[in-house]
């Protein structure tokens, strides 16, 4: 039961909250909606529900237009990121709600409501109120709701983003587990990169109402088309810079210059924009990776966790992060060096920042 | 000084409670007590008065006539507050804001404005002398206040409970009766109690428009001589019961009274 985005565009007033958009999602699986704040997932998820309609394009689902249809007569499921429940339903009431209202009988919807409550591990609070449980119950209520009626799409909105840490981690490990052999699609937007991997799949990554990239999670991580979808799927920022190509090597404002690798000897020399992720800036005292370019910046801030370090330095202009296992205390002010491994930088065109190719 | 903490607090709500307390001693005394002499309680004390308001047709209709028309205009401003504000909470439309605001500005006007036109309008269509013109004639101030509490309790429920509710198949209709009825229920309560409550203390239009048939209690108090001379005890006596079910009406919102003066925006 694919998904299927035509040219949907979405208007609100004279804002566009989605720019024109194709969109096919696959049937079954995971996909992920990945971006900041306002990048547009609220308003696709809205729009994938039939809450919200297109103000132009059409939506198709299963080989149907179902552009006008109302959320009613779509079969779908939603859980957002507060925690919404019935709040004068007790529990059981409140995910048996979608089975009461499908008019299925009372002892089809005793069985589904047990075994959906055992497996989110809500069977002793059946008899409670929602508001009498804690966040992380409260939540799991509202993914039972969702995952007792045999919806075709399961729609997530950021559903962890208000648990508090230990409880998203179980949850994460869980959800894959609830939707596996359902035959459902299910779209989960959230804001961090770190989950999109974790949960695989399929992944868009939204900025400012458009998608920029749609495709296996991995590859959009890997392989991203254009420099946004790079910042996107990136946690810290990922690291840019200007560098120059010129006689087979990058040069980075003549200080470091670095041989160009097979996959980019076909690109014209000139000015490109280099992108590297954190993780594969490291702390010069650390071995340097096989392919390595050493630069040196005055260390701005130092954040140092237990068993990570992230040093921010200012790289001839441009703020830079190194993240790295272990611990690397470079005093703020002084200058360092790092080591870029080099067969990892992205390189984009200066005008466009699409992937240099 | 620790030792006279009881003072402040007890000087606070004997003061508070004194006319409530002279009230109830007045009615339990004869008029002659009354007029003849100051006494702190009843010397001759009496169920007189009390006897009289629940035995002559003219008082106890009194009761009858007002709790007819302020129950009939609580129905009306609650039922009709409920979708507007469930207008102005969940959708924007042209003037919204505007609308809303003129709509309390319909309660500044001081109820004397309208007297007038109340009573020429309401005689012209065979309305004047009925409890429905009454409860009609205070919807002007109580809808609009209805509309502002139930739209500050309604904006207090997340417009994705509306969403999930669609999603797992709920009609609008059945949506708002059966999940955001109930959720908003402290608020309908408070908002039925200020409709309750103005309507039952509001005199003016009550009694510009009644004469006889729908004479509000309120009226038939301010009638302080008859021709059996001043009758303080009898008027005490139907004070303190006026009292009563606004005593009893506050009882059950007691919780959420603070809300409602903040027109459920808490």
């Amino acid at each position: 039961m694919a998904l299927e985005f035509k040219n949907v565009v979405k208007r609100v007033g004279a804002d566009i909250h989605i720019y024109p958009t194709d969109l096919t999602i696959e049937p079954g699986g995971f996909n992920i909606l990945l971006g900041t704040t306002l990048s547009g997932k609220t308003s696709l998820i809205q729009l994938m529900a039939g809450l919200e309609h297109p103000t132009s394009g059409e939506v198709w689902f299963d080989g149907k237009d179902v552009t006008g249809v109302s959320v009613q007569k779509r079969n779908v499921s939603m859980v957002h990121q507060q925690f919404i429940n019935y709040p004068n339903f007790s529990v059981y009431d409140n995910i048996a709600s979608p089975l009461k209202v499908a008019r299925m009988s009372k002892a089809d919807i005793k069985a589904r409501v047990g075994q959906v409550a055992e497996l989110l591990k809500l069977t002793p609070m059946l008899d409670r109120r929602p508001l009498e449980l804690s966040g992380g119950q409260q939540q799991r209520t509202a993914l039972a709701r969702a995952l007792v009626k045999d919806s075709d799409l399961v729609l997530l909105d950021e559903p962890l983003a208000n648990l508090d840490y230990k409880l998203r981690e179980e949850l994460r490990d869980e959800l894959p587990k609830m939707f596996k052999g359902r035959g459902a699609t299910v779209v989960y937007a959230t804001s961090e990169p770190g989950e999109a991997l974790l949960l695989g799949g399929h992944t868009a990554a939204l900025h400012e109402g458009r998608v920029t990239q749609f495709g296996e999670t991995a590859r959009v991580y890997r392989q991203p088309q254009d420099l946004i979808s790079a910042q996107v799927f990136s946690d810290p920022p990922i690291n840019t810079c200007r560098v120059t190509k010129r006689d087979g090597r990058f040069h980075l404002n003549g200080t470091s210059s670095w041989p160009v690798g097979p996959a980019h000897a076909a690109l014209s020399d000139g000015p490109f924009v280099m992108a590297i992720r954190p993780h594969q800036v490291t702390p010069a005292e650390m071995a340097p990776p096989a392919e390595a370019v050493r630069v040196e910046g005055t260390v701005l801030v130092t954040e140092l966790s237990g068993s990570e370090s992230v040093v921010r330095f200012n790289l001839e202009g441009d703020t830079w992060i190194s993240q790295s296992q272990g611990i690397h205390a470079a005093p703020v002010g002084t200058r360092a060096a790092f080591h870029v491994d080099t067969s990892q930088c992205l390189y984009f065109n200066v005008e466009d920042h699409r992937i240099a190719v | 000084m620790r030792k006279l903490t009881w003072l402040a607090p007890t000087l606070y709500i004997t003061f508070l409670l004194m006319p409530i307390y002279w009230l109830l001693n007045m009615s339990f005394k004869t008029t002659n007590e009354i007029l003849g002499t100051f006494t702190l309680w009843p010397q001759e004390f009496t169920f007189d008065n009390y006897i009289k308001i629940f035995t002559d047709p003219t008082w106890y209709n009194g009761y009858f006539n007002s709790i007819t028309y302020v129950l009939i205009n609580t129905v009306i401003s609650v039922s009709v507050a409920l979708p507007a504000a469930y207008a102005f909470s969940r959708y924007r439309f042209l003037g919204d804001k505007h609308l809303f605001f003129w709509l309390l500005t319909n309660r500044m006007a001081p109820p004397a404005v309208f007297a007038l036109p109340f009573f020429q309008l309401y005689s012209a269509v065979n309305l004047f002398d009925t409890p429905i013109a009454v409860a009609l004639a205070h919807c002007l101030f109580n809808i609009p206040l209805a509309v502002w509490i139930l739209e500050g309790f309604m904006s207090g429920v997340p417009r994705e409970l509306d969403e999930t509710a669609y999603v797992d198949g709920y009609s609008f209709p059945r949506f708002f009766v059966r999940v955001f009825l109930p959720t908003i229920a402290a608020g309908i309560g408070v908002a039925a109690f200020f409709c309750f409550m103005f309507s039952w203390v509001e005199l003016l239009l009550a009694k510009t428009l009644t004469s006889v048939a729908a004479k509000p209690i309120a009226a038939t108090m301010t009638r302080t001589a008859s021709t059996s001379g001043y009758e303080l005890g009898l008027l005490a006596a139907a004070g303190t019961l006026t009292i009563v079910p606004g005593a009893f009406v506050i009882y059950f919102v007691r919780n959420y009274i603070a809300k409602g003066f903040a027109l459920g925006r808490v």
